[in-house]
């Protein structure tokens, strides 16, 4: 039971920060039906600014409060995240935009390539450790030695997680934006004859799926403690897994389908083996595409001739 | 940026264009200025210290600031003006030499690729060859292999996968296997390891046969991975991570042997002086040889019903199949004849490294191949070799430019940009050419006269 109820916990913190990646992807396949391929490393990139932000505050400026420094960090990557991810669809996807399908898709590619190997230029291939912060924890349950804890970081991500997603789905549903998003998904032709701008709601959705990302980069780094260039191919191709099993297109979607992709994973490697738990997730990816391509919460997809 | 192509037309206004280039300037600042400008480092220690780098960030600012401002003012309005102007129609004159060329352009090739080695040779040396006939014609004849084994299933029947660099896994760990295990000889394994491949293609293209587009590419990257993954954590039978080691070299068909305690070794049978390079030369010809292998296998199945299949698979997959087209065998034997080549150039690269591991078939591999196969221009052979002399061949000679650290100063290493370079690329050809260098190809069935159709009268990659 302890047991059971720690992977529980696990669980659902990682499936918090994958369900937050989960979105930009779903976001922007809805919107112009592209797999965003560089959207992981857009992660690993916000994880990046976070930490050196993260250092300069408390090394350099001396900022005490950890929260404080924390809450700053975050800010600051999603604003510059936003600006990343803005620039990399200004130059790298509009100018495709109407070409061959899956012109779109090798860019995407090429960009990733280039994004974590510029991080591995600028900033060297090593780990990158910060100092453990909020390191409490609380025990919830203990037996035969082994205690079932939540750790502070842990809360703090299912808080965040929790706010940012309930404003999130505030702007979604309720803003002229949102409701721009929403009609471009539909028929993006028709939302410009009625005076959308679509451009510049495209660009917005890239700009919101970076600053989600953002809060994944910094959460994942404060929950490990560390981030590498290459930290952003895996948990980007789980988030497209979950976006894909939540139904690709569809917000809530994706956060169910990061939670149990979340949960999955953790599991498997509390009860199964940990050497397989990305072979788990990767299967799961091509059950899922094979046998339900609609996803749990996705439209089918007709195909029109 | 978003101003730039409304308000400022051919000519543009100065103004504006500077607005424009100073907004650049500033996305700039805000992207690189964390990210180069404050270097993170550990010391001695082990924490993080930050040291600053302002002076790059601020030269790369003005890179930015000052190429933005060239874009608008210049090279936009320049383009616009060429696309308005109406091309003259082509001449009798440049019509037949586009012709020429293209009639010339393969054997003339073909007779430098045979000849290559011999003159690296006689110019340089056996020494003094080898880096050019390895490191350059080696490599890049691998990758132009794979890139037409990938050929057949992304650019003739348009399925686009990400996995591919499975089978070259399958066939190169078959091959390190048998071989150390059982120690049978290259030759035998060769169409053994193909056959595996093969059948792993068709493993794996078959519960991927309803899929289409993006969908497909990821799926077989999911493959891709699995395979990778597989192979790290079946240390049983693959020994994990460390790989296999101590792979026997290729015999010249049995009758002399490279290695140099072998009896029979190529230079004392000739009573030659010993060297590395013979070895060397004769995997040039071989990798060679498979490479036209590939390539004559694919010009004459196009010419075949099931080439034709694949690529009315490629154009559009429901009017084949209203057409009675079979489009489950179309897709498997594209699969199946893609990956055997790939199990082909597996082996061969086995044997080359002597050493295998799962650090050779990441996703990164996958994705290098079909870039080659994208920019090329999907489905031209032609184009597919030429992008895998570019991308490889001006990856790889970044490793000799030593005259740039006199430039940047000795720490400077060129070969660090290899992949930034690469991905940068990518990104360019695919805005500046979205059909690939070659996009202009041979129809399969042609009336009267063959003639060169463009690419934009085909869609590629929609299955």
């Amino acid at each position: 039971m302890e047991i059971f109820l720690q992977q529980l916990i696990n669980g659902i913190t990682l499936g918090s920060i994958y369900g937050l990646i989960a979105i930009g992807y779903t976001m922007v396949f809805g919107i112009i039906g592209m797999v965003n391929f560089a959207h992981g490393d857009v992660f690993m990139v916000s994880a990046f600014i976070a930490m050196i932000f993260f250092l300069l505050f408390t090394t350099v400026l001396g900022v005490s409060s950890v929260i404080m420094a924390l809450i700053a960090v975050m800010i600051i990557a999603m604003v510059l995240t936003g600006l990343l991810n803005w620039a990399i669809e200004r130059v790298a996807y509009r100018p495709l935009r109407g070409s061959f399908r899956l012109a779109p898709l090798i860019s995407a590619i090429g960009m990733s390539i280039v994004l974590s190997n510029f991080i591995q230029v600028a900033q060297g291939p090593r780990n990158k450790p910060l100092p453990p912060v909020l390191s409490g924890t609380i025990t919830l349950m203990e037996r035969n030695n082994f205690a079932a804890t939540i750790s502070y970081k842990q809360i703090l991500i299912w808080v965040v997680t929790a706010v940012l997603l309930a404003g999130f789905w505030y702007v979604v549903q309720k803003t002229p934006l949102g409701r721009a998003q929403r009609a471009c998904e539909q028929d993006r032709k028709m939302a410009a004859l009625l005076g959308v701008n679509v451009d510049r709601t495209i660009s917005l959705t890239f700009v919101m799926g970076a600053a989600l990302a953002a809060v994944a980069g910094t959460l994942y780094l404060t929950y490990y403690g560390v981030v590498n260039f290459s930290d952003g191919f895996t948990p980007g191709v789980k988030a497209f897994t979950a976006a894909v099993l939540g139904g690709i297109g569809s917000l809530p979607g994706a956060v169910l389908g990061g939670l149990l992709i979340g949960l999955i994973e953790t599991f498997w490697s509390g009860y199964f083996s940990i050497d397989y738990k990305d072979v788990a997730a990767f299967s799961i990816l091509a059950i899922v595409l094979i046998f339900m391509p609609q996803g749990l919460l996705g439209r089918p997809e007709v195909e029109k001739v | 940026m978003a101003a730039a192509k409304t308000t400022s037309g051919p000519g543009g206004s100065i103004a504006g264009a500077a607005r424009d280039a100073i907004l650049a300037g500033v996305v700039a600042l805000g992207i690189f200025g964390p990210l180069v400008g404050l270097k993170t480092e550990q010391n001695m220690q082990n924490e993080l210290v930050i040291t600053t780098r302002w002076g790059l960030v601020a030269i790369i600012v003005g890179i930015v600031i000052a190429g933005r401002f060239l874009l608008t003012t210049t090279i936009w309005p320049a383009m616009t003006r060429n696309k308005m102007r109406d091309k003259p129609a082509a001449t009798a004159g440049e019509v037949a030499f586009r012709a020429r060329l293209a009639r010339w352009f393969a054997p003339t090739g073909l007779v430098f690729l045979f000849i290559y080695p011999a003159l690296m040779v006689y110019f340089l040396g056996f020494q003094g060859s080898l880096k050019w006939v390895d490191n350059f014609g080696i490599q890049i004849l691998i990758y132009v292999m794979l890139g037409w084994g990938l050929n057949i299933v992304v650019g003739l029947a348009g399925l686009l996968d990400l996995g591919y660099v499975a089978f070259y896994a399958v066939g190169a760990y078959s091959y390190a296997l048998l071989a150390t295990h059982f120690g049978l000889s290259f030759w035998l394994l060769l169409p053994l390891a193909g056959t595996l491949a093969a059948l792993w293609g068709i493993m794996l293209g078959f519960p991927v046969l309803r899929l289409r587009g993006d969908y497909l590419a990821i799926v077989t990257l999911a493959f891709g991975e699995i395979i990778r993954l597989v192979l790290i954590n079946f240390r049983e039978l693959t020994n994990g991570s460390a790989g296999i080691s101590s792979i026997p070299k290729i015999t010249f068909f049995g009758l002399y042997s490279f290695d140099l305690s072998a009896p029979n070794n190529f230079a004392k049978v000739f009573d030659l002086p010993m060297s590395s390079a013979y070895y060397k030369i004769f995997l040039y010809y071989l990798i060679l040889l498979l490479a036209l292998l590939t390539a004559f296998v694919t010009l004459r199945l196009r010419k075949l019903p099931v080439g034709r299949a694949w690529e009315a698979l490629r154009e559009d997959e429901i009017a084949c199949r209203s057409l009675g087209i079979n489009t489950t065998n179309t897709k498997l034997t594209a699969f199946a004849l893609g990956a055997m080549f790939g199990g082909f150039a597996g082996s061969f690269f086995a044997a080359r490294q002597g050493f295998v591991s799962p650090e050779s078939f990441t996703f990164m591999e996958s994705a290098v191949i079909v870039a080659i196969v994208v920019l090329g221009g999907m489905g031209s052979m032609i184009g597919v070799a030429l992008a895998a002399v570019a991308m490889i061949g001006g990856t790889e000679l970044l490793r000799e430019l030593d005259f740039l650290k006199a430039v940047f100063g000795e720490g400077f290493d060129p070969d660090q940009f290899r992949m930034l370079i690469f991905g940068l690329a990518m990104v360019l050809v695919m805005i500046w050419k979205p059909r690939g260098f070659v996009s202009a190809r041979e129809p399969t069935v042609f009336l009267n006269e063959r003639k060169s159709i463009s690419g934009s009268f085909v869609k590629e990659g929609h299955g």
